[in-house]
């Protein structure tokens, strides 16, 4: 990936990052730290591959994502205002009766939203019947998704994993974000889905292990994953939960509670000085 | 009533294998079980849109509703028992929330299913289903009405679920008159001393039940109900105020149901006495279906003295 490019990603992402903070801040409730660690990767995707159309949200033709850990929608929902699918205030509605932004993901109040999700396991089996929808009519759009590692728990995703392969999906890419922790505490303290990798390699599927803040590793899983036919992608990407705001990195505390005031300014400090950098202010 | 039995799931099958060359976005998935809800039928006529997703519903409604939010028609089928019960949590957040038109075709609903036993029978795929806010339910009573049904379905752009049995059943709704309509119900019979409302394959009984009944005096109205949700509230409304006495007849179990949601509108709108005929909360169990139907009072017979008992009761009331 050209410098250039990565700049303005990491500026983007900065910027995201920025607007997780003001809609859960607003909302004062909230899940920042999954948010967070997404957020580089969300960016990507909004920013540099998935084919879509802010003014047309439901162009026919457009690549599908499908947040299947929906609890982390601020992060979703600050890239689609990034983006253009709407305006960057809505952020302050976040969570607020009668708002379109809602605690997770709602595809019929939110434009750029593929699938309503929220309830963990069920967006990967959405995004499967994206993927074979495209597949049974010849189109040539492409399914993303993004789980928590620790929705790799639910059942229900290994389901799907069988399904996508049998089925031979290469035109789905889902993105598995490893932070490493729960609510309950890491991933080894409640009931490990690991080694992550080494199962969806026996389900079959094409597995890429990149580290989810570096956008050149970003980058080349994607074209990797792009590149295979007859199998599905999966994208372990290990992530820092809370990533780019200091008291909340690695901090299981941060799953889902919002900051208060003195932390919310603390943290857009923080975001600023990384922004005025990219900037080179 | 003719002699032919048919099973409302061999409709079913029929039904979608003639709407396959009509519909070039119809998808149909199963859970392997296309030899036992007849989408084998439909497999046969058009395999390259017949998708089995294996033994795993929960993931099987998850990629419907995929298919449905990338404009697929779908239809998903499996026992009642696992679509409606183990997948509910699916069917409520990513086909009801999301207001999706997929089409949950259950068969093996109820206790008819006969020698599988309990852990088969599941009767209570309505009462859940009724609780979705947007979820259509429909309940065939026999074989036209099950074709009816799912051909008045396949552009309905919201979910539905319909209600199918094992079970050959009685045709009942071959008469030229015969008329299908999403949330209408049809009063088969006029009758002034009570009303016999009745749904899916006990519309049959019911019927059955008000010819024994007329012969001891007792005149029955009898009203097939095929949606449940959302329900004729009209026609149920008339019935309480002209004949003052409701018995609803349901393969299902009497809490939450068909029974219920009659209920819920009789007491709204003209509150009378309503004796509820179903699935006495208790599990079934092993046997062959007609003599299960015995068992658990779900024949013409068990009806005929239900009505019998509320009739002389609705009288002694009215003389005193």
């Amino acid at each position: 990936m050209d410098e250039a490019k990565k700049l303005e990603l990491q500026k983007r992402a900065c910027k995201v990052r920025m607007g997780i903070l003001e809609g859960v801040h607003a909302a004062k409730s909230g899940h920042p730290g999954g948010s967070l660690s997404a957020a580089d990767t969300i960016t990507y995707l909004y920013f540099s591959e998935l084919k879509v159309d802010p003014e047309n949200p439901k162009w026919e033709e457009r690549d599908r994502f499908v947040l299947s850990k929906g609890h982390c929608a601020p992060a979703l929902y600050a890239a689609l205002a990034e983006r253009g699918f709407f305006p960057v205030e809505e952020l302050l509605s976040l969570r607020h009766i009668g708002a379109m932004l809602q605690g997770h993901p709602d595809m019929k109040k939110t434009p750029g939203i593929d699938m309503s999700t929220g309830s963990l396991g069920q967006g990967i089996s959405a995004a499967c019947g994206m993927a074979l929808a495209a597949k049974l009519s010849k189109q040539p759009y492409r399914v993303y998704a993004m789980l928590g590692d620790g929705e790799l728990e639910e059942g229900m995703v290994w389901e799907a994993a069988m399904f996508a392969a049998h089925y031979q999906l290469d035109n789905l890419i889902i993105v598995v974000d490893n932070n490493n922790l729960q609510i309950d505490g890491t991933l080894a303290e409640v009931c490990s889905p690991e080694p992550v990798t080494d199962k969806f390699e026996a389900f079959g599927w094409n597995v890429v292990s990149i580290n989810g803040h570096d956008f050149d590793a970003i980058d080349a899983a994607f074209q990797q994953a792009k590149a295979v036919s007859g199998k599905p992608s999966v994208i372990v990407q290990k992530t820092v939960k809370g990533k780019g705001v200091s008291f909340m990195e690695d901090n299981v505390a941060w799953h889902g509670s919002a900051p208060n005031d003195a932390q919310y300014e603390q943290a857009m400090q923080e975001l600023k000085a990384v922004l005025n950098e990219l900037e080179g202010k | 009533m003719s002699e032919k039995r048919i099973a409302t799931r061999n409709s079913y099958g029929e039904t979608l294998a003639e709407l396959a060359p009509e519909y070039p976005d119809l998808v149909v998935l199963d859970a392997d079980l296309a030899g036992a809800t007849m989408t084998k039928m439909f497999k046969a006529a058009c395999p390259e849109r017949f998708i089995d997703c294996g033994i795993a519903e929960c993931n099987m409604l998850g990629i419907a509703a995929g298919l449905a939010a990338s404009g697929k028609k779908v239809f998903a089928s499996s026992f009642a028992m696992f679509a409606a019960g183990r997948a509910f949590e699916i069917i409520r957040n990513s086909i009801g929330y999301p207001h999706l038109p997929v089409k949950i075709c259950a068969t093996h609903a109820g206790i008819s299913v006969g020698e599988d036993g309990a852990s088969h029978q599941c009767c209570e795929d309505i009462a859940l289903m009724r609780t979705i806010p947007g979820m259509t339910i429909l309940n065939p009573s026999d074989d036209v009405e099950a074709r009816s049904a799912i051909r008045a379905i396949v552009d309905f752009d919201g979910p539905v679920y319909v209600r199918l049995g094992r079970l050959a059943v009685p045709v009942i709704n071959e008469g030229p008159d015969y008329h299908f309509e999403l949330g209408k119900g049809i009063e088969l019979r006029k009758g002034k001393d009570v009303t016999i409302l009745a749904t899916g394959m006990m519309v049959a009984e019911a019927l059955e039940a008000a010819s024994c009944l007329e012969k001891e005096g007792i005149d029955a109205r009898i009203i097939n109900i095929h949606t449940i949700k959302p329900i004729d509230r009209e026609i149920i409304r008339k019935a309480a105020e002209e004949t003052g006495l409701l018995v609803t007849v349901e393969e299902h179990s009497v809490i939450g149901g068909f029974g219920s949601a009659v209920a819920d509108v009789c007491a709204e709108e003209c509150p009378v006495r309503i004796v509820k005929i179903g699935m006495n909360d208790e599990f079934g169990c092993s046997g062959p279906a007609l003599e299960l139907l015995k068992k658990y009072g779900l024949s013409a017979e068990h009806i005929v003295k239900a009505v019998r008992e509320a009739v002389a009761k609705k009288r002694l009331f009215t003389e005193s």
